[in-house]
């Protein structure tokens, strides 16, 4: 049966666990966030030297895994003497910014070309029609091609955050005790599986869905041009 | 889908009446837009072949023709939305100044001048063109504060006067998407005169709409004729060229081939090409 007063036992180091993995989650998905903005207009800029390269980032990204990234970063580059005797050493040697740079990188690389896609479909005209009044290309950028392919990326974002949710999972490999790394130590503590993963999968299950629901309330708020017309009051 | 018959009249008129009186005071009116040698091609087609026109202020000039004649380009090279191979543009006295881009297309030397030049060049699109994500006195307002610089106190004023102004300032706080074809296109009537434009372009402003709707977006336009407006309109609606329109330009495969008052040529037609255009798009 389920041990109960083990999972009361252990609830505090989960509740650690869960600070470090919404930490981690959060410095990386808004390093991304910060990163993929500038990189979607590049990856939709008519010129090539701009696109180009952010499509290779986001192509050599998108087409490795997140865990060999993250081991290249934390394992890897520790191999380059130049590395070990640069000012950058202290940095690289700590597991919090090798993995928050390797979640940073990955997510951008997925949230850049999530956006790059929703500003590609910016209907035409309504660019035209900016133009033709004299807004200046920053202002069209700031005011209407990035609020709207914000809007429209809005239900893959919510996907990606979710992602970068699970994937933090990954920096249990690097000595991060987060909620996973967590489960594992409870876990061979006290040969208890059910109640060490069960509780875990548990405390994911929940904050999947705590952001998908905000996720939600977000698209309520900034999606309400799209949705098709409601009860419309009609004038008498 | 029963459209709301707004459209009072009445207060359009003494708006109109209001606001007309500065621009037809002067005895020669100013010209206002000039066009000369208006060339572009697409690919090996050439679209026009050297267009000149110009607008006096107060005149409302409609430009038909069959589809493919250019009328729309010329529209669209005015503002520099397709960039014309040759040609000169002349805006309330200030000439763009264009040089030879890549591929033979003239470009805006300086792209402030541009956006200045656009500015006084409001444009009215077929497609609406409203901004999805933003309600109607968002799409108004918006332009104002950022290329005139006026703050949004001014800009809100200014936006609620010209959407009651086409009547319809019971949807400023409607997206595009929830409104009707007649409504967006007047919302976007009044999204370029918030702009106060010397000269107004419209493509084809009523072509996209359901007929039952084109009668209130052709009422405003009237309405902004009357006051004085200067107006260049690329139509198909023969009745709005005859009867608003001061000068109707008929352009057959990208030149003029007739220009004049709409009482003359529409009647009398010279050319053979404008006669068959006419009977072939009898209303």
């Amino acid at each position: 049966m389920v041990d109960w007063a083990l999972i009361a036992e252990s609830w505090p180091l989960y509740i650690n666990g869960l600070k470090v993995s919404l930490i981690l989650m959060a410095i990386s998905v808004s390093a991304s966030f910060l990163l993929s903005v500038p990189l979607a207009i590049a990856r939709v800029s008519p010129n090539p030297l701009l696109s180009k390269p952010v499509f290779l980032y986001t192509y050599v990204i998108r087409g490795t895994p997140l865990l060999v990234q993250l081991y290249m970063i934390y394992f890897g580059l520790a191999q380059f003497e130049w590395l070990r005797e640069s000012a950058a050493w202290p940095l690289f040697r700590n597991a919090w910014f090798c993995a928050w740079l390797a979640f940073a990188l990955n997510s951008t690389a997925y949230t850049t070309e999530i956006l790059a896609g929703a500003l590609r479909q910016t209907p035409s005209g309504e660019l035209e029609a900016a133009r033709s009044l004299g807004l200046s290309t920053f202002s069209i950028y700031r005011r209407i091609l990035l609020p709207s392919a914000m809007r429209r990326a809005l239900p893959q974002y919510g996907n990606e955050l979710v992602m970068v949710m699970h994937a933090t999972s990954i920096a249990s490999a690097v000595t991060i005790v987060e909620l996973t790394r967590t489960a594992r130590d409870v876990y061979y503590n006290n040969l208890a599986p059910l109640e060490a993963f069960g509780l875990v999968a548990v405390f994911y299950f929940v904050i999947t869905f705590t952001l998908v629901g905000l996720v939600k309330l977000l698209e309520g708020r900034f999606l309400k041009h799209l949705r098709p017309k409601s009860a419309d009051p009609k004038p008498a | 889908m029963t459209e709301p018959k707004t459209q009072p009249m009445t207060e359009l008129m003494t708006e109109a009446a209001m606001e007309s009186s500065s621009a037809r005071a002067g005895a020669e009116p100013a010209t206002k837009l000039q066009a000369e040698d208006l060339c572009k091609r697409f690919g090996a087609v050439d679209v026009l072949k050297g267009v000149s026109l110009s607008a006096r202020a107060g005149e409302v000039i409609a430009m038909i023709g069959s589809s493919g004649s250019g009328k729309s380009t010329i529209l669209r090279c005015l503002n520099l939305l397709e960039k014309p191979h040759a040609g000169r543009i002349i805006v309330g006295g200030e000439e763009l100044r264009l040089m030879p881009g890549k591929g033979g297309e003239l470009e805006a030397q300086d792209p402030a001048q541009l956006q200045r030049i656009r500015a006084r060049l409001a444009m009215v699109f077929q497609q609406f063109n409203l901004w999805a994500h933003m309600t109607a006195l968002q799409n108004v307002v918006e332009a104002p504060i950022r290329v005139l610089g006026l703050s949004r106190a001014e800009a809100t004023e200014r936006a609620e006067r010209y959407l009651a102004r086409v009547g319809v300032s019971h949807r400023k706080d409607a997206y595009p998407a929830h409104m009707s074809g007649g409504e967006q296109q007047r919302v976007a009537i009044a999204r370029a005169l918030a702009m106060e434009p010397e000269v107004m372009l419209f493509d084809e402003p009523t072509s996209a709409l359901d007929p039952e709707l084109v009668g209130e977006v052709l009422r405003v336009m009237r309405s902004l004729a009357e006051e004085g407006r200067t107006m260049l309109v690329v139509t198909h609606e023969m009745g709005f060229a005859r009867e608003v329109a001061n000068r109707v330009i008929f352009l057959h495969r990208g030149v003029i081939e007739e220009e004049g008052a709409p009482a003359e040529i529409l009647a009398q037609p010279r050319s053979e090409r404008l006669r068959s255009f006419l009977s072939s798009s009898l209303k």
